[in-house]
């Protein structure tokens, strides 16, 4: 088999994607080195010098935003958004494998929020918060409750508004993974757990968790790095406070030093490393698996 | 106490169900509520008030039917929003067909692939926004792209099109979304028995005949999930073609964008429920064609 002449159409094909990888790593490549201009350097090519000046500068903070809130202010929430993502959608993966009144509703409702456009979802959410606002404020009003009338402003938050509009973005992402996972999921180990004497929880834990991990990861880091990139569906709905996008994409129009670029490297580096221990937590497992003899996680694929 | 405990061994699948139900429920199927809704509020400079009246969809097509032929903002917006979708759903088709065709029938072993879709992944890990800004030094009037036309007398002056233009936009719609596009269509493809393929090719198939009658149409599944991805994207961006047009070029979304920056609500509640209908008779179009849950 792996004599087999290649045919002509596979040279021309494998340039083809060659072409393609250029294409999407090229432009990043390209601000990742401008990052690292000298302190003279501009925008643009050429290179003038090599330093993390710009780097500097953006430690220094770059126009009237504070970078380092707004980078906290992601994380944080790109870290709930990866725990309530996990849970919501393993449970729900869960209750799925039955059919019930309503399990085909909720399948249809998660595919539409995914391809619901963005603007109208985040429209929506600020709506609706805004309505609650005016009831309470009326509500307050109406029955003279002295610290609604003198201190209460808005639920609309980072937390409240801005976390439901990003699980809206992530739970689709991860309910269609636990679904690919549990259709592939031999129900035979299940039914040995059971017929050896396993509670429907030690089941649970010691069978069916221990051989979702891997996939678990991967929603993990989806419901991370998907919250983290998070732009349209929190631009009407995040509240007072901007996450890191929004702000980078204010610093788009204002900003024209390569400490943009410095930016950009010190958020794609963030990815990285949230990606790359996802990676490398999956690798230890499988490794500790090995040693351990265990055959969890053989049944998949 | 027995009876509570099969009460929730019955009903567990909705208990389960629940967190993500309630989600949805609150930020996903209210907020449309409500966006129907205040489509059909009044409001003025300061305040939207709870009425019915259909003023702000009159208002999105003011004009339209009588300026006829000539085309309406509203029409204008469309079409140009269209384009870009078109455009872009032809671009991030026919490259990603190309690319997945390459990963599922050329690369031979399961390790290569997984390594070639890795590379694939990497530059995602960028946001967005980065990953329009770093077009400028390529594209900008000092920018590499430039600087080569140049150097290479193919043109006598720095070339504006090149960015904050529909090129650029159009651009950064395929560099951003043509892996969309490549996921779906090489999960179908996988699915393909080989041996049919062999069949064509023993049946006297040329690689052409092959790939338009059993592989396009075994293929068809993943190019409705990319292209549904892919078109939904495009019709509702205000982001991408604010920056990479230069805040210049109009689209829906940025119609939608600037009525909620001037506080109309109402309005751009209307715009939003005109968009979705939009939006919806594209995929009802394109979903007579596969049911999605078997594709998982």
């Amino acid at each position: 088999m792996s004599a087999e002449r290649r045919p002509a159409s596979f040279y021309w094909l494998a340039a083809f994607f060659a072409l393609f990888v250029l294409f999407l790593y090229g432009p990043v490549i390209t601000i990742v080195t401008l990052s690292f201009q000298g302190p003279e350097g501009g925008l643009t090519f050429p290179m003038r010098g090599f330093s993390t000046y710009w780097f500097s500068k953006l430690w220094e903070g770059i126009g009237v935003v504070d970078i380092g809130a707004a980078l906290r202010r992601s994380a944080a929430l790109g870290v709930v958004v990866m725990l309530l993502t996990v849970v919501f959608s393993v449970l729900a993966g869960l209750g799925l494998r039955q059919r019930f009144r309503g399990s085909g509703i909720l399948f249809y409702v998660a595919i539409a929020s995914l391809i619901v456009p963005s603007i109208v979802v985040s429209l929506g959410i600020a709506l609706e918060f805004r309505i609650v606002d005016d009831s309470i404020k009326a509500f307050g009003d109406a029955y003279e409750v002295g610290w609604i009338q003198s201190s209460y402003t808005t639920i609309m938050g980072l937390f409240t508004s801005g976390l439901g509009a990003h699980l809206t973005w992530t739970l689709p992402f991860g309910l269609l993974i636990m679904i690919a996972v549990f259709n592939r999921l031999n129900p035979a180990y299940e039914e040995a757990a059971r017929d050896l004497g396993a509670s429907p929880w030690q089941t649970f834990r010691f069978v069916i968790l221990p051989i979702i991990t891997p996939p678990l990861i991967g929603v993990a880091m989806f419901g991370f790095t998907l919250s983290w990139d998070e732009l349209a569906r929190s631009s009407q709905a995040i509240g007072a406070y901007n996450t890191l996008p929004m702000e980078l994409r204010g610093l788009t129009t204002t900003v024209t030093t390569p400490a943009i670029y410095a930016l950009g490297t010190v958020t794609t580096g963030i990815s990285f490393a949230v990606i790359l221990s996802a990676m490398a937590l999956t690798w230890l497992i499988r490794r500790r698996r090995a040693r351990h003899g265990s055959d969890a996680g053989k049944g998949m694929v | 106490m027995r009876a509570i405990q099969d009460f929730f061994s019955r009903t567990l699948a909705y208990w389960q169900a629940a967190p993500m139900a309630l989600v949805f429920g609150f930020f996903f199927l209210l907020p449309l509520a409500a966006t129907a809704m205040v489509s059909f509020w009044e409001y003025t400079e300061y305040s939207i008030e709870p009425a019915f009246v259909l003023t702000n969809y009159s208002d999105a097509f003011d004009g339209c039917i009588s300026s006829l032929p000539d085309l309406c903002t509203t029409f204008r917006t469309y079409l140009s929003t269209l384009f870009f979708c078109g455009g872009t759903w032809l671009l991030t088709l026919i490259i990603g067909f190309t690319v997945a065709w390459f990963l599922a029938f050329h690369v031979r072993t399961m390790t290569m692939q997984i390594v070639l879709f890795t590379l694939c992944t990497i530059p995602f890990w960028t946001s967005n926004v980065i990953r329009m800004i770093s077009w400028i030094p390529l594209l900008g009037r000092n920018g590499l792209m430039n600087q080569l036309l140049l150097s290479l007398g193919i043109v006598s002056q720095p070339q504006e099109w090149l960015l904050y233009s529909d090129f650029s936009v159009l651009l950064a719609f395929v560099h951003l979304y043509t892996f969309f596009m490549v996921v779906p269509i090489f999960n179908s493809m996988m699915r393909i028995d080989r041996a049919l393929i062999e069949a064509a090719y023993d049946a006297g198939a040329s690689g052409w005949q092959t790939l338009w009658n059993v592989v396009v149409p075994l293929t068809k599944p993943g190019i409705t999930i990319g292209s549904i991805f892919v078109i939904t994207i495009v019709m509702g961006d205000f982001v991408t073609i604010g920056i990479m047009g230069g805040q210049q070029i109009a689209s829906v979304g940025k119609v939608i964008q600037t009525e909620i920056s001037f506080l109309q609500f109402p309005a751009a509640a209307a715009n939003a429920v005109i968009l979705l209908i939009s939006v919806l008779l594209i995929i009802v179009g394109l979903t007579r064609l596969v049911d999605i849950r078997k594709e998982l």
